[in-house]
């Protein structure tokens, strides 16, 4: 009875320790913030109620988007090399193949109307600034034209699997332009250097970034950086929420591989020292019987 | 040289030339402990366990490690925890159990206080487990280096920057400790050989000295009652187990330990595998940048009650800038448990709870130790400074009240 006094006073004590020095602390330095909005509900200047006409939508598309972007599932590909698009653009213009399916669609009809608002770049790119965003805001245009642009885009994309392999797709569409990640062999596709001109930063290397961020942190980063990281050079990209799960998995994946292993080993490791304490408090029975 | 004859068995035959029969009997059968124990008297053989499970971890871990800046977060993050069969395993069961093992040696430790193990005769068994305690400081520090992460990084940084505050040498010190003038690729191998090689020798040899100490006063018992071991020895070998005092190492006093080793092993394993994030922080997943500060430094659990004794003087007392308080208040706060056989002036050797002003100066201590603990890791601002800074001045008057508490207590004793 009394070794359950003693082990009782050990747990509270490194119990209260622990909450104080993990949860507790951790709540200090890193308080909460808003959650993650997948509604992009402050973008109103379009009315995304409206029903695209595909057909329409790659009339627009043909006339206005193809001089910059590839769409390589429509037969548009890209015309420059990554080096050369680089340096005329700051950045590499994304292929919009997948652009439909990884964006939401609200996201996507206001960035159309106007890319700065949307991606909450106004700190990089003030208007009247003396740098341009290079992507121009197609502001001028109907909203039943935006509109038409994004159902076209949306009829375009291709559907990924629920895969490894399909992570990855999501992944290179959505952040690959400007991210490394090396523990999956993947250089981001615009060139380091200019990149660092581009943005002011070389954007990190996301091999460990489930770990060093982890996923509730990122859950929150993704949706909007500048909640967390105000100031930050990188936009809020507006993907859908299944998109950026999708995103998150593939981080797991590549920076957690042996997470499966891990799990399974984990239980039968404890399973094993259960079995053994069991055994040895049989055997601590028996041998102290003659002793008491 | 002696007449060897033909032995009848292998046992008789490495007995003749080792002596291995009696060497079992000093080491096991006849190694005699105290039968008044609880289960705090298992965290020795715990620690032993525990160190074991480090060493093997670590020889797998140094078989795929690179100690140069450019490869070693690589060599630790893709080939050790991806790459290699049950890397992985290897790394979590040596990160966790590094910062497990202090808390079982916390355990340990103030287990020896309470009891008041360190007096009477036990004094070099409380020095040569002080030292265990320093030297195991020294590896986990050296060890939080190798992977070479952001807090890696910054912890070394602002540790090695401590010894800067000592007087006329402390500038030289810095950059000799670290081999350059920042923290840099000479740092990082110097701690690794600190590491895997230097301290690790010093522990095995304070282990065997710390052992050794354990033989002529014995081990302590829950009453703190001082008895005649060969006597009580001599009652169990006559077969009187139940009258006798004493049990021996192996098979008694080992049963015990090994229960009290698989509930352990239940919980290390859990976190091992389960909940490891507070013994491998998040920031140290980011590769070591030095010009790149980390918005919040602080050392890993063990070191936070020493840490914020330094940083709890933040302003400066006469011609002592706060810097040199806190290096002083620190300097104090590591070497003061080393001399704490002296301190306790009591003659008494007993449990704190039957020392009247003891026990009240123990849980004073404890409570003292948690809240410099739970500060240490919070950031220094607005009321957390002066909490910090009232926490370490009540540290330092502990141990300066310790000899005048324990002197009162032995002439009140005397006195009834």
């Amino acid at each position: 009875m009394k070794e359950f006094k003693i082990l009782a006073v050990l747990v509270v004590l490194v119990g209260a320790l622990y909450y104080g020095i993990e949860p507790y602390a951790h709540s200090v330095m890193h308080p909460e913030v808003a959650p993650a909005n997948f509604a992009f509900d402050d973008l109103k200047n379009v009315d995304t109620s409206l029903k695209g006409n595909v057909e329409n939508g790659k009339v627009l598309v043909e006339a206005n988007c193809i001089a910059c972007h590839a769409i390589e599932t429509a037969g548009h590909l890209q015309i420059m090399s990554n080096v050369d698009a680089a340096a005329a653009y700051g950045v590499n213009p994304p292929d919009l193949t997948h652009s439909g399916r990884i964006y939401d669609k609200n996201f996507l009809a206001n960035f159309i109307f106007n890319p700065v608002t949307a991606m909450k770049l106004e700190h990089k790119y003030p208007e009247g600034g003396a740098k341009a965003f290079p992507m121009p805001a197609y502001n001028w245009m109907q909203a039943q034209e935006i509109m038409d642009i994004v159902a076209y885009l949306q009829s375009i994309a291709p559907k990924v699997t629920e895969d490894k392999a399909g992570h990855e797709v999501t992944y290179k569409a959505a952040c690959a332009r400007c991210h490394s990640m090396q523990y999956a062999k993947l250089d981001a596709t615009t060139p380091g250097d200019t990149l660092k001109t581009y943005l002011g930063v070389t954007p990190p290397d996301l091999s460990q970034h489930i770990k060093s961020r982890g996923e509730h942190y990122l859950h929150t980063f993704i949706n909007d950086p500048q909640v967390l990281l105000a100031g930050t050079a990188m936009p809020r990209v507006g993907l859908s929420e299944k998109a950026q799960e999708e995103v998150i998995a593939y981080m797991e994946e590549i920076g957690d591989s042996k997470k499966a292993e891990r799990e399974s080993v984990g239980l039968w490791v404890m399973g094993y020292s259960v079995i053994f304490a069991l055994l040895a408090y049989l055997w601590k029975r028996k041998i102290w019987k003659k002793v008491h | 040289m002696a007449e060897f004859k033909q032995a009848d068995s292998v046992l008789e035959w490495f007995d003749q030339r080792l002596g291995v029969v009696k060497f079992a009997k000093v080491m096991m059968t006849e190694y005699w402990i105290p039968k008044n124990i609880n289960f705090l008297w298992a965290m020795g053989v715990l620690l032993s366990v525990m160190f074991a499970i480090l060493l093997v971890s670590g020889i797998f871990l140094l078989m795929y490690y690179k100690p140069d800046v450019n490869m070693a977060f690589d060599s630790v993050n893709y080939t050790i925890m991806q790459e290699v069969g049950y890397g992985w395993l290897f790394r979590h069961i040596h990160a966790v159990g590094a910062s497990v093992i202090f808390l079982i040696i916390y355990i340990h430790m103030f287990t020896g206080i309470y009891y008041g193990s360190y007096k009477k005769g036990r004094e070099m068994i409380w020095i040569s487990g002080m030292i265990l305690f320093m030297l195991f400081s020294a590896e986990g520090f050296s060890g939080y280096m190798l992977p070479w992460g952001q807090m890696s990084y910054w912890a070394a940084y602002v540790i090695t920057e401590i010894f800067g505050g000592i007087p006329l040498i402390g500038g030289d010190l810095v950059v000799w400790i670290r081999g350059n003038f920042y923290v840099a690729d000479s740092t990082l191998t110097r701690f690794f050989m600190l590491h895997v090689l230097l301290i690790p020798l010093g522990i095995i040899g304070a282990i065997v000295l710390h052992f050794y100490a354990l033989r002529f006063p014995h081990v302590n018992n829950v009453d703190g009652e001082f008895f005649d071991f060969d006597k009580e020895a001599e009652k169990y070998m006559a077969g009187k187990h139940k009258e006798s005092k004493v049990v021996p190492f192996w098979p008694v006093f080992l049963a015990k330990d090994f229960f009290v080793l698989g509930v352990f092993l239940v919980f290390f394993f859990y976190l091992v595998f389960f909940h490891y994030g507070f013994a491998m922080d998040p920031i140290n997943f980011d590769k070591a940048d030095g010009l790149k500060t980390p918005a919040h430094i602080y050392p890993e659990w063990y070191f936070l009650w020493s840490y914020e004794v330094l940083r709890g003087w933040f302003f400066p007392v006469g011609p002592l800038s706060g810097k040199d308080l806190g290096l002083l208040a620190f300097g104090f706060a590591n070497a003061i448990f080393l001399v704490m056989p002296w301190l306790d002036r009591s003659p008494t050797v007993k449990p704190a709870n039957q020392r009247p002003y003891f026990g009240i100066w123990f849980w004073l201590m404890i409570a003292d130790l948690m809240v410099l603990t739970l500060f240490g890791k919070l950031p220094p601002t607005g009321p957390n400074a002066w909490v910090g800074f009232g926490a370490s001045l009540t540290f330092l008057i502990l141990f300066i009240a310790l000899p005048f508490v324990t002197m009162a207590e032995a002439k009140k004793a005397k006195g009834k």
